[in-house]
């Protein structure tokens, strides 16, 4: 299966954000969206995931336009992981994770046991099974982005989009996320991550794609694509490239 | 997995407010009746015999209180139903429903019907009927307006249009007969049962009956709605007509009991709080709890106003007193979690 953005125009109501945009996503693969703040990374984002509409262009989803599919079925293929936020209302780990089971139920449906075991599932798969049963709001910020990922899994979608995974998780978990979206991938899923760190993308992704002002810098695979001089002109800043025997990281200069 | 939290010990606490309410509303009052006298006249209503108590305490519990308490019970329960929807759909604890113009609406309904000296029915329908033009405008207008945050122009163009209502109330209190038709607005205005009669039960219960219900069966997606827009959205719950629908059916409800009781305002908003903290946030358990202790609530505040002086005190100004301190409470705490 692939999500394809095609001659994407991106904006909301009064201004446009990007124009030209083509992005491809297939099952299995990880593509890392890396540029400045204010960018466009996620007005992208919220467009493939057919949140906003496209301005001009088309977003496609296995062969058919995504506009023409209803929002359940969107929920059912791709799956929205938000930075995160403080809930309004205390919901338990176990409720949030089950929200992810909306899109299989209709409309007056509750959590069935086979949701609750799917529920279950992801929780453990993300070793956060102990949390079930805590409030949402009671939780450290790493954990409600590993239960918000769980949620995703829960939609048992086809491709997952992330806007910045690790944005407000501590070094550790910040691993554990990478770790987590390399599986994602192994496991046949097609995943879509923001970051503001390109040795995430180095780390986890299988291509890169550059987004400066609205316009695509350079796309393809993450080892070609992230050298210095590229992301010296991506963030208009310079950049200092480390290089040992386990490989490259990039440090901010 | 740990057990999830037990709904049964904040139940049993909902529905001992419930009937510690009932049967306060039933004994106490100026013509006081026993615990006993009331038990036999019920178990007599129930079985078919003839109860052995004098036929006074009979009349005064079933053709008196009776069907104040039926009323004091439906619109606790539906105001506190539409707080509760009203809060989950706008992801703000501090909501009532009020906020959306449905209250001003039906009392400008309410006001004019009694300018044109309608009768009890065709004031209710009238009242009604302007609570649902209230929230239709602030729907029409909120939506035609472009914004990111459309709950807060829905929010803003509901207290805008509400104090529009409220200066058209103002002007038929104006132009109103001083002497007849004056005292009987501002008496309504202000909320009161006591002139609550059986016939108003049924037009009171079928549309509280028929909103709740819609409210009750949308509640696993009105979870969902309680999440940022997107996020629903990205959930696979259509936000747009969903919220059309529990707006009508949250509007629905409030006007019912507007229409009957008058405006008593707070209680949409003390109660669903008070019934997330025994129940906790699912709206599966909560519009039930909320409904039994907005009942239960409504009954207790009723049975105050009409026993604590020698006059009966409106009933919104009692829910008032006890609402505004509560909700400066809510107010200074509010950046701690809400279970």
């Amino acid at each position: 299966m692939i999500l394809e953005g095609r001659q994407l125009t991106i904006g909301y109501q009064d201004r446009v954000v990007g124009a030209g945009l083509n992005v491809k996503l297939e099952n299995g693969e990880v593509l890392a969206l890396l540029g400045p703040n204010g960018g466009g990374k996620t007005t992208l984002l919220k467009t493939l995931l057919g949140l906003l509409s496209p301005k001009a262009g088309e977003v496609r989803l296995d062969g058919a336009a995504l506009a023409s599919r209803t929002v359940r079925e969107r929920a059912r293929l791709i799956a929205y992981v938000p930075q995160t936020h403080i809930a309004t209302f205390a919901f338990s780990v176990e409720a949030v994770v089950l929200m992810g089971r909306t899109a299989h139920g209709d409309l007056f449906a509750r959590p069935t046991s086979q949701d609750r075991r799917v529920a279950a599932t992801m929780l453990d798969r993300l070793g956060i099974a102990q949390l079930a049963q805590r409030p949402y709001t009671m939780i450290s910020g790493g954990e409600r982005q590993l239960v918000l990922l769980a949620r995703a899994l829960a939609q048992e979608p086809q491709f997952i989009v992330l806007d910045e995974p690790t944005a407000n998780l501590d070094f550790g978990n910040q691993g554990k996320v990478m770790r987590e979206i390399r599986a994602l991938a192994s496991s046949g899923l097609g995943v879509l991550f923001t970051t503001h760190d390109p040795n995430h993308a180095l780390r986890a992704a299988d291509r890169a794609y550059l987004l400066r002002d609205g316009e695509r810098l350079a796309e393809g695979p993450v080892k070609q694509i992230l050298t210095r001089e590229r992301l010296e002109a991506l963030y208009g800043a310079s950049v200092q490239m480390i290089t040992d025997a386990a490989g490259t990281a990039f440090i901010p200069g | 997995m740990s057990k999830p939290r037990s709904a049964v010990p904040g139940f049993a606490i909902a529905i001992a407010v419930l009937i510690a309410g009932l049967l306060l509303a039933l004994t106490v009052g100026r013509y006081p009746v026993g615990l006993g006298e009331l038990m036999s006249v019920l178990y007599a209503k129930v079985t078919g015999h003839v109860a052995d108590v004098s036929p006074a305490v009979e009349s005064v519990i079933l053709q008196v209180r009776g069907p104040r308490v039926m009323a004091a019970m439906l619109v606790g329960a539906a105001l506190a139903v539409a707080g509760t929807a009203f809060q989950g759909l706008f992801r703000n604890p501090l909501v009532s429903p009020d906020i959306l113009g449905a209250s001003s609406g039906a009392a400008l309904g309410a006001v004019l019907g009694i300018y044109l000296s309608l009768g009890v029915f065709a004031i209710q329908t009238i009242a009604f009927l302007g609570g649902l033009i209230a929230v239709g405008v602030v729907y029409v207008i909120g939506a035609s307006v472009r914004s990111r945050d459309p709950i807060l122009v829905l929010v803003l163009t509901g207290v805008v249009v509400g104090s529009l209502f409220g200066a058209g109330v103002g002007l038929v209190k104006y132009l109103a007969d001083p002497y007849n038709q004056l005292p009987a607005m501002t008496f309504w205005l202000l909320g009161s049962l006591s002139a609550t009669g059986v016939r108003d039960l049924l037009p009171l219960f079928g549309p509280v009956a028929a909103g709740a219900a819609v409210l009750v069966a949308l509640r696993w997606r009105m979870n969902v709605m309680s999440l940022p827009e997107e996020e629903a959205r990205a959930l696979g719950v259509a936000t747009g007509p969903l919220r059309i629908a529990i707006v009508a059916a949250a509007t629905l409800v409030t006007s019912a009991s507007v229409a009957t009781a008058g405006i008593i305002g707070w209680v949409g908003l003390v109660v669903p709080h008070l019934a997330r903290s025994l129940v906790g946030p699912d709206f599966a358990r909560l519009l039930p709890a909320a409904a039994i202790l907005g009942g239960g609530y409504l009954l207790l505040i009723d049975t105050l106003a009409r026993t604590m002086a020698q006059v009966e005190i409106p009933l919104g100004i009692l829910t008032a007193v006890i609402g505004t301190p509560f909700f400066i409470w809510l107010l200074t705490s509010v950046q701690k979690n809400w279970s």
